[in-house]
Order: structure tokens, then C-alpha cells, then sequence
């Protein structure tokens, strides 16, 4: 498979990648290197991770980062409720303790958490691990000793070795810098907001009914509305939203109704500032230059 | 730049040419190891490394790491393999025209990077006759933003002040710790029971927990981010600041700060320097324009747009030092405060007038602040800023 079958068979699923992010990809497939994607809140960085697995026809494995996140959450916890009840009947049924021991650090009282089964599937899975930016640096330094290694050490069980390497994809939007040994580990894609082209196919491609001029005009509309100065600019799936939402409001232009419109601004700009930064007035007219 | 460039006959081969890239990268502040240049070969196995638009691609998704760098990147590569970047510059040092103390160009404040300058040697002490470059055009030009006062921090600050300073950051640097971490440890007191180690343990007994193992909730520290003003109005109470950055600086590894006038300027590295003098000396070069004017609102909304969106997260306490007389409009302030509030930050103001008797913050920037400040105090001598530690560890 080179990079642009790739990028045609991410395209059949519903996925438009630009050149870099195809050739990203592809790369980090054949060397078999973590991708690392940055880019806004909303310009499909998670969606890269669902594509690709459906491309490659294989399980999607999200692991979401969070503030506080351990390896109890991210890579496995024993059973502790079910240890317990085993030692209880255990003690009745008059089991060694050497028995009982072997048998509560066992397979049967492991839970798999995200990491662990991504590394003990029989079909290489898709790895996602989401805004791993949210996770504190403590994490972020255990991530690097697994995806160099593929390998879990369990104290009570021994080390167990990845049956298959997954393909990994990191995502990160900026909450935080990340350590130079993980970029460093990674390949690198920077996710942009897609430009005028790109968004008009990612909408056909979702929406094949819309109308050539609605979606001219949204994709137009966004677009502009992108250069204003705004917290929180609207990414792709807010465009989807607002596509969406129009069809259902029975909108065939986007000047016919300056309330719909303004209406319909729900689900674009999502805080009290962004609100207020475009007025009625100024929708009108982003939405007659986009015509 | 269409052009390809074409490589002298005796050279080695393609494995040498990328080394010579990835020198040319380096040299252009990438950070990238002996491994990179590997994978960039093995990454071209996997392409067609003959069409120059794919080879871009591959190598950019090795070389870069970040959005800054993979912007450069293209820039880079056109450089050195399409032809943009062949051309030898011998740089010959010129005889730096000695000019009068107190006229300087504005250009030295532009010409970032500039190779030919020579005064570019940071640890260098400030001689005091400054590094006013001339393009060779032999004009100066009159500069109307940037008031290009060079002052030797050295006179100002002592370093007796900084040792003592030094004491007081560390302290006030241990008021802070008390955040607790969300993530609990094995520890001898805690408010949950370790399951695992109870399992474990009970073993022993036959399965009975006798001793119930605790989880607590360690401590976290608290970053410090520090933005000192360092503009006319502030000059008197800059030596006891500076020496609080310091020694701040010192004492706390993870502690962070910036300098501002008219512009932003980030200092941490240069206050990082093991000789307390020589950091100063490096700093006088990073204050250019030091006891200028001040545009206090512009200052922290570029702090809150760039380095406040890598820097400063919930875990930070971001301590301003300013007196609040700003040039600009009020709303500026108040719209980067709350920008940086919405990062999750602990802010805290010192303001050195508000120790004299009878002040109130009619200063309108000041006045614009205060909803957004979590402490506002008065500081200008250490002692005051020693008394903070009740205070933080409250905070």
C-alpha cells in the first residue's frame, strides 16, 4: 500500500486527508512509529484514528487521557472484589495457599485495561491515544516505555510481550507542552483547518443530498467566520453540525432568514464571548460574502 | 527553487546528503539526534524518494515536532535541496562602527539572529557600548516605540540580594506546595483503603485483611510564572524584583519568568545561569529598552497568546510585579487576565504602591484588573514579599 491509496481508501470511508497527513500516516505504518497529531479542537484528529481502523479492518482501542490518569486506568487492575471472594471460598474448600496464589494472580482476575489489550490482540488493533496532552508528565513518561518496548511488566505474572505491534496515533490540541522524548518518538502531522476545497469534499462526502449552492455558501461561511478573531474557532464537526442543522431547518439559502442563521450559530460558537463578537449584522454579511 | 539542486560529483551519496540535511536542519534550531537521520533513510525506503513533493512530505513527518517547526520546515528543505540554500557566505566580522553611548538604532532590537553583529556572544559581560549594528547604509534611524536605554543590571541589583532572595523565593515556594495530587499513593495515613496492597498482604492471614494498607493524595507543587515590569514608573523597586526573580529562578527548577516594557521578553534561561553575576550580564542584553515606557496590556495578552498557552496550566500561580500605570486601554489587561484565568491559573499581583499609605488602585488598568486577581498585595522591599507566605498558603 503506498500513501495515496491510502489517502483514496481513507477517502472511500468518509475521510479527506491532505498530502502530509496521508504520507504521515503511511510512514508510520510502514516503520511502525507512533503518530503524533496536533492541530485545533475539532479538526478531525480522532476521526483519523476510527477511519484508519476501518480501513485496515481491525479494532479501534481508545485510551482517553485525563488529569490523574495511572496505570490502574490505562493498563490493567486485578479484580480486587473477585480475589477476594476466591480467597474466602478458597479457605472453605481447604485450597493451599500456594494454589490460591497462583490462581488470584491469574489471567482470570486481570482487567484489561486500554493498554494491555492493545498489545495482546491477535489482529494488529488501531491505538488511539486521545489528548494525551491532558495527562500529566508522570504518564506521558510511562507511555514512552511502551510504546518503545511493547512489552507490560506485572509483578504477580511476569512480563507479558505484545503478540502484535498496534499502530499507534496520539493526539494533542496544546493543553500543554509535551516532553521532547515523546515527540521525539513520534512521527509528526500537523492537523491545519482544512481549506476551502478540502471542506467542500469533506461535506459532500457526509452530505451527498445537500445542494451544490447551501453547501458552497456554508463551507464559505465557515471559512470566514474562521479569520475573525474568535476564542474558540469552529472546526469541522461544528461545520457538520451547522450543515446539518440547516438541512433540518429546510434552509436552501443562507440570506433568506438572518434568525435562522443567527439561530443556527449555536452550533458554531460555543461561548458567551464568541456570541457576542458576531452580531446579526455581521453574520449577514459574512453570509452574503460567502454566496 | 524549482530547481533541484544538483550535488558536486564526489559527493558520497544520498546517506551523506541527509546527514548534511538534518546539519542544515540543526543549524536551524531543530533538535534532532543521530536516530532521526536513520528513520528519515528508512522512512524514503518506504516512498518514492525521486518525486521531491513525496520525499517533502516523508521528511517533514520525521524531522518536525511541533507546529512552529513543521511551518519552518518547508522553507528549510527548499533551501537545501532546491537549490535556495548553495550559495557560500563568507562572513567576514566588519569593524562595528563605534557610536555615541546614547544613540542607538533601532535596528538592534529587529535584528534577531543577525550572524554579522558581533557583539552576539550572550555570556559575554555588557560592555555598555551596546551592539548597534548598521546595515552598512551608515543611517540611524529614529526609533518611535522602544526607548533603547541600555542599563548593567549590575549596578542595580547586588548579589548579597539575590542569596536573600533566594531564601525567600524557596519559602514561599514550599507555601505552595499544598495542592493535592488526584492520583493517590501508597502512603502510611490516607482516606482510602490500597486494594492492592490489602490483597497482597492478607494473603499472609488466610485471606483475612488484618492490616488495611491506606491511598493518599501526595502533594503537588505549584508552578511559579513570573511577569516583572520593568518600565520607568517601576525603576526604584526593579532591584528588589529582579533579585526576587532570581533567586526565585534558583531556587525552584521548575519556576518560570518574563520581563516586560513595551514588549515581552522571556528571561528564564538567562536568570538560570549558575554564576549570579554573569546572569545578570545576560540578561542586561535580553532588556533592551529596560525603564521605558510600559504597555502592560499588550505585554500579557502576547504572554497569554504564546507563551501562556504552552506554559501555564492549572497548576501555575502567575505572579505579575507592576504597578499598573499603563499607556494602553484598560480593556486589554482585563481581557488578557481573564484569558489567562480561563487557562485554570492562580493570579497574583504585587504592586509596589499599594504599601504607601492611602493608596487605592484608581490607576484605570489596575482598577481593571482587580476582578480577575486572586491576591492583589503591596510589595517593595523583600521583607514584604517574604511576609506573602501566610497569604499563598492560603491561596
Amino acid at each position: 500500500m503506498t500513501w495515496t491509496t491510502l489517502q483514496t481508501a481513507m477517502a472511500d470511508h468518509g475521510y479527506i486527508a491532505s498530502g502530509d497527513l496521508a504520507m504521515a500516516l503511511h510512514l508510520s505504518l510502514s516503520l511502525g512509529r507512533p503518530l503524533l497529531l496536533e492541530g485545533a479542537a475539532g479538526v478531525g484528529k480522532t476521526e483519523v484514528a476510527r477511519v484508519l481502523a476501518a480501513v485496515k479492518d481491525t479494532q479501534l482501542i481508545r485510551l482517553q487521557c485525563y488529569e490523574g490518569l495511572d496505570a490502574a486506568q490505562a493498563i490493567y487492575e486485578w479484580n480486587y472484589q473477585r480475589q477476594l471472594l476466591a480467597i474466602r471460598a478458597a479457605s472453605e474448600d481447604g485450597e493451599t495457599g500456594k494454589a490460591v496464589e497462583a490462581r488470584i494472580f491469574s489471567d482470570e482476575f486481570l482487567l484489561e485495561r486500554p493498554l494491555l489489550k492493545a498489545i495482546r490482540q491477535d489482529k494488529a488493533p488501531v491505538l488511539l491515544i486521545d489528548e494525551i496532552d491532558r495527562a500529566d508528565e508522570e504518564f506521558e513518561a510511562y507511555l514512552l516505555e511502551i510504546l518503545s518496548e511493547f512489552q507490560i511488566t506485572i509483578p504477580e505474572m511476569g512480563t507479558i510481550m505484545a503478540t502484535t505491534r498496534p499502530m499507534v496515533i496520539l493526539t494533542a490540541n496544546g493543553t500543554r507542552d509535551l516532553s521532547d522524548a515523546l515527540r521525539r518518538r513520534c512521527l509528526y502531522a500537523h492537523v491545519p483547518y482544512p481549506d476551502h476545497e478540502t471542506e467542500l469534499s469533506i461535506l459532500v462526502t457526509r452530505y451527498p443530498d445537500i445542494t451544490d449552492r447551501l453547501c458552497a455558501q456554508i463551507v464559505g461561511f465557515v471559512q470566514a467566520l474562521r479569520k475573525q478573531d474568535l476564542e474558540k474557532k469552529p472546526g469541522i464537526a461544528e461545520m457538520l453540525d451547522f450543515a446539518a442543522a440547516l438541512m433540518g431547518l429546510g434552509v436552501a439559502d443562507l440570506t433568506d432568514d438572518p434568525r435562522i442563521l443567527q439561530a443556527s450559530l449555536a452550533t458554531l460558537l460555543k461561548t458567551q464571548m464568541d456570541r457576542d463578537a458576531i452580531p446579526t449584522e455581521v453574520a449577514q454579511r459574512l453570509a452574503g460574502k460567502a454566496a | 527553487m524549482s530547481r533541484v539542486t544538483k550535488f558536486a560529483a564526489r559527493d558520497p551519496g544520498p546517506a551523506a546528503r541527509m546527514a548534511g540535511f538534518v546539519g542544515h536542519l540543526r543549524e536551524n534550531g531543530l533538535r534532532l539526534g543521530v536516530g532521526e537521520t536513520g528513520l528519515a533513510l528508512d522512512a524514503l525506503c518506504h516512498i518514492n524518494a525521486a518525486n521531491p513533493v513525496e520525499a517533502r512530505r516523508a521528511l517533514k513527518s520525521v524531522f518536525t515536532g511541533c507546529a512552529e517547526e513543521a511551518a519552518q520546515f518547508d522553507g528549510l528543505f527548499d533551501s537545501f535541496w532546491m537549490n535556495g540554500g548553495r550559495v557560500k557566505t563568507r562572513v567576514t566580522p566588519t569593524a562595528l562602527p563605534t557610536l555615541n553611548e546614547n544613540v542607538h538604532s533601532s535596528r538592534d532590537a529587529n535584528a534577531k539572529g543577525d550572524i554579522n553583529s558581533g557583539a552576539g556572544d550572550i555570556s559575554a559581560p555588557d560592555g555598555g557600548d551596546g551592539e548597534a549594528d548598521s546595515d552598512g547604509e551608515g543611517k540611524l534611524v529614529a526609533t518611535d516605540v522602544a526607548n533603547l536605554f541600555k542599563k548593567d543590571l549590575r549596578d542595580i541589583v547586588r548579589p548579597e540580594d539575590i542569596e536573600a532572595a533566594e531564601k525567600i523565593a524557596l519559602r514561599l515556594g514550599a507555601a505552595m506546595r499544598d495542592r493535592k495530587s488526584r492520583r493517590r499513593k501508597a502512603g502510611r495515613k490516607g482516606d482510602q483503603i490500597h486494594f492492592r496492597k490489602a490483597i497482597r498482604q492478607s494473603l499472609a492471614t488466610g485471606g483475612e485483611p488484618f492490616a488495611l494498607p491506606k491511598r493518599h493524595r501526595p502533594d503537588r507543587t505549584l508552578r511559579v510564572t513570573a511577569i516583572c515590569d520593568v518600565s520607568g514608573s517601576m525603576t526604584v523597586y526593579s532591584s528588589i524584583f529582579l533579585a526576587f526573580l532570581a533567586g526565585l529562578m534558583r531556587a525552584d527548577t521548575r519556576a518560570d519568568a518574563y520581563l516586560f516594557h513595551t514588549k515581552l521578553v522571556r528571561i528564564t534561561e538567562a536568570l538560570r545561569d549558575k554564576d549570579a553575576l554573569r546572569a545578570l550580564a545576560r540578561l542586561s542584553l535580553l532588556a533592551d529598552g529596560f525603564a521605558g515606557g510600559s504597555k502592560i496590556g499588550d505585554s500579557l495578552n502576547t504572554f497569554a497568546q504564546t507563551y501562556g498557552r504552552r506554559f501555564v496550566d492549572n497548576r501555575t500561580v502567575v505572579m505579575i510585579l507592576s504597578d499598573g500605570y499603563d499607556t494602553a486601554s484598560p480593556d486589554s489587561i482585563s481581557d488578557a487576565l481573564a484569558r489567562l484565568k480561563k487557562r485554570g491559573c492562580k493570579i497574583i499581583w504585587l504592586n509596589p504602591l499599594k504599601g504607601w499609605d492611602g493608596y487605592e488602585p484608581t490607576a484605570r488598568a489596575m482598577a481593571a484588573a482587580l476582578p480577575h486577581l486572586d491576591l492583589f498585595r503591596a510589595a517593595n522591599t523583600l521583607d514584604d514579599l517574604a511576609a506573602l507566605e501566610p497569604e499563598l498558603v492560603r491561596l
